[in-house]
């Protein structure tokens, strides 16, 4: 049959049970928008504020369901607008596709109006792009990028489409898609007998969990793992909910802001286990002084996160649960080291440095583990960046994969509410409670429009402290107090701006009426913003000082 | 540190050469030089990077290679089994009194002369870069005018190909 280009862009998204996008019009995407008003039975469009929330509330939607995250934005400025979203789903492997429309065919080149080089920009912050230059050639691209996006490490793919394309007509012949297989080629029985070989010597193994876990949904596999090494197990923040945090065996975050216990089991350990994990700065701290006393068995499905960060000694490359179901199998018949003394230690550094806080005033942890009992651990929790995050990483014990949706790689602030958007849309019967800082929040509040205008009963629950947080933390512990810039004690009402915008809202100054207002808000069934006026010098502890050995954290104000 | 030839099939699309030169760039990987140009099939070019690495960065050069999706094939050209070759041209001095010395040396490197002028003449030499550098020591005293170079390019010797070596 005979389609245009933007009912052929149109089919293969349908093709690809896309039934969901976030984006926003403008000249050089008419047709697109013009087709997509056709399909509007079978595809729902979302239109944010701006497109940075479009690309994040993608984000998020893919974060949450696994699926994949569909933006759209016009050429040039709207382009340009999606690429920190972009970055920040490249950053944390998120599968996402953008489509962006471009100047006619004619006009490329030449700085026309609303002319960029998307392609160009985007090349380093994508797994793949694409520009379409013939109609002929779309189909096949759209099908390709989709494919691109979730084979093996997933990752963002853009598509860039000069607007003649999407009038051009061209014969369209629908395709069921090919499947993504999970991958295993290189998971081989040597692999799996070096790591058995490791296991079997190590008396003080350590689980170290990332994304990946998440991604490839290997948290069966791990508990069993676990349970048959008796490890303790820690996580990075991309990691959280891949494990539960409930589970005696796990010990919390690792790395600059991980629980004493954690970091100090890394140090001490002889054989450390990373399981879809890539060793980043933040959980490394000082590559020379990261798990001195360990080997590192690195099980990640991409080959060139091995020996990139941190040299192994051993590592499996492949798909994460199909990795471990086949260590598991060949573990069957082989005994491994009795731990229980080293279970003992991890436990006694446990008791002896819980995470802690003993602030007054209204306390951000306090909040946070609140919003954990009033919604039983279930609730979807999105993040801003900067203490927020943290806090929300530390006291929130996330359980199941997919529940905390945050920018890990990139630290976007303004991440959090678009996210939360997608993350609603994407899971209409779970709780979605956004944890901001007020810096973040006022960065892209004008996604609230979006999320009273769809109805989204999201919680931003802005833990304000009248400062950019995290900021002015570190100019508190490593720049003599001098805080340049970072306290932003702004005149915002946020009850009366989340008013003007149609949501409900709320302050929360005392922490006796902390349940009350959560349960309210919780009840209210529509878009809620509760500003809690924090303790201003509330700091995340512990924290590593920067060039610092991971067990050498500063673990409060008083050391 | 250690000088590697790389070798890489890619496909020939629009934006290739820009999408591993920035891979270069933005993951600080230096790069001495690099030669692209289609094969025996035109929907695949191929690349010649040279690199003075370490063993872990090499590593990393050809993992994160492997990862863009229009690479086909990546293959460390060792030197003990490939042929490498550069072409050059140069133009040096050479004035009545000078023409003769600098054209014997030439002449003992069998490179070309392609151009004389009053002052000047124009040499093409190929060879491997050890070859093309002594010629270049020579000809420096005598006032070399510009340089220019096509970069490294190497094949596999014997029957041995880029597609028949194994994945590293
Ligand atoms: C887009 C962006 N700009 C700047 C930063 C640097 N940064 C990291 S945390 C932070 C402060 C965040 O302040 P706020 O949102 O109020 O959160 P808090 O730390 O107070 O919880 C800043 C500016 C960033 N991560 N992202």
């Amino acid at each position: 049959m005979q389609l245009t280009g933007a009912e052929i862009l149109i089919e293969c998204l349908l093709e690809q049970q896309v039934d969901t996008i976030f984006g926003y019009p403008g000249g050089a995407v008419l047709n697109i928008y013009d087709a997509l008003a056709k399909y509007s039975d079978r595809i729902t469009h979302y239109l944010p504020s701006h497109e940075q929330g479009a690309a994040h509330a993608a984000d998020g939607y893919a974060r949450s369901t696994g699926k994949v995250g569909v933006c759209v934005a016009t050429s040039g400025p709207g382009a340009c607008n999606l690429v920190t979203g972009i970055a920040t789903a490249y950053m944390d492997s998120v599968p996402l596709i953008a489509i962006t429309g471009n100047v006619p065919l004619s006009l490329l080149g030449k700085d026309s109006f609303q002319e960029v080089d998307i392609f160009g920009i985007t090349m380093p912050i994508t797994k793949h792009n694409f520009m379409v230059k013939n109609v002929e050639e779309l189909a096949a691209t759209v099908r390709k990028a989709f494919f691109i996006a979730q084979d093996g490490r997933p990752g963002p793919v853009l598509i860039d489409i000069p607007k003649d394309v999407t009038a051009q007509k061209a014969e369209y012949v629908r395709e069921t898609p090919k499947p993504i297989g999970r991958h295993t080629k290189n998971i081989t029985p040597e692999a799996i007998e070096n790591a058995i070989r490791m296991l079997k010597k190590s008396e003080r193994p350590l689980v170290y969990v990332g994304g990946g876990a998440v991604q490839a949904d290997a948290g069966a596999e791990l508990q069993e793992f676990v349970r048959i090494i008796n490890a303790p197990v820690v996580s990075s923040l991309m990691g959280l909910g891949a494990y539960p945090g409930t589970d005696p065996y796990f010990c919390g975050l690792i790395g600059m802001h991980g629980t004493k216990t954690s970091n100090l089991s890394a140090s001490k350990c002889d054989l450390l286990i990373a399981v879809g994990a890539r060793f980043s700065d933040r959980v490394v701290s000082n590559p020379k002084r990261f798990a001195p006393n360990a080997s590192i068995l690195h099980i990640d499905i991409d080959p060139a996160e091995i020996n990139k960060n941190i040299k192994t000694h051993g590592y499996i490359i492949g798909d994460v649960k199909i990795a471990l179901q086949k260590l598991l199998e060949a573990m069957a018949d082989e005994e491994f080291r009795d731990t229980s003394e080293w279970l003992q230690q991890v436990n006694e550094w446990r008791e002896t440095y819980p995470l802690t806080y003993n602030g007054g005033g209204l306390q951000p942890q306090y909040i946070v583990e609140r919003i954990y009992a009033l919604t039983d651990g279930e609730a979807l929790i999105t993040t801003e960046v900067g203490q927020n995050q943290i806090w929300s990483a530390q006291y929130y014990k996330f359980s199941k994969p997919r529940t905390f949706i945050s920018s890990g790689g990139l630290g976007t602030m303004g991440f959090g509410l678009g996210a939360a958007i997608g993350t609603q849309i994407g899971n209409p019967d779970k709780r979605v409670i956004n944890i901001a800082g007020d810096g973040s929040f006022r960065m892209n509040c004008n996604e609230l429009a979006t999320a009273v205008e769809y109805e989204l009963p999201i919680i931003i629950v802005i833990l304000n402290n009248r400062a950019l947080g995290m900021v002015k933390q570190w100019q508190d512990l490593f720049y003599d107090r001098r805080f340049s810039q970072s306290i932003v004690d702004r005149q915002t009402d946020f009850v009366k701006l989340a008013e003007a915008y149609g949501a409900v809202g709320f302050n929360l100054t005392r922490k006796e009426d902390v349940d009350e207002v959560l349960t309210q808000a919780l009840a209210a069934r529509q878009p809620v913003v509760i500003n809690c006026e924090i303790n201003p010098d509330e700091k995340v502890f512990p924290i590593i000082p920067p060039g610092g050995a991971i067990d050498d954290p500063i673990m409060g104000v008083n050391q | 540190m250690k000088r590697y030839v790389i070798s890489v099939l890619v496909d020939n699309h629009s934006g290739v050469l820009s999408r591993v030169a920035g891979l270069f760039s933005r993951r600080g990987y230096n790069i001495d030089s690099i030669s692209v140009g289609e094969t025996q099939d035109p929907t695949v070019s191929r690349m010649t990077i040279v690199a003075h690495v370490d063993d872990a960065i090499l590593e990393q050069i050809i993992k994160q290679l492997d990862k863009l999706v229009d690479v086909l094939k990546v293959a460390v050209l060792p030197a003990e089994t490939s042929v490498y070759r550069e072409l050059v041209l140069i133009k040096v001095k050479a004035e009545d009194h000078t023409r003769a010395t600098v054209s014997d040396i030439i002449k003992v490197f069998r490179a070309k002369i392609v151009d004389i002028a009053p002052k000047s003449m124009t040499v093409e030499i190929t060879g491997d870069q050890p070859k093309i550098k002594a010629l270049i020591d020579l000809l420096e005293p005598h006032g070399i005018l510009e340089v220019v170079r096509a970069g490294l390019i190497g094949l596999h010797r014997g029957d041995q190909n880029i597609l028949t070596q194994e994945d590293v």
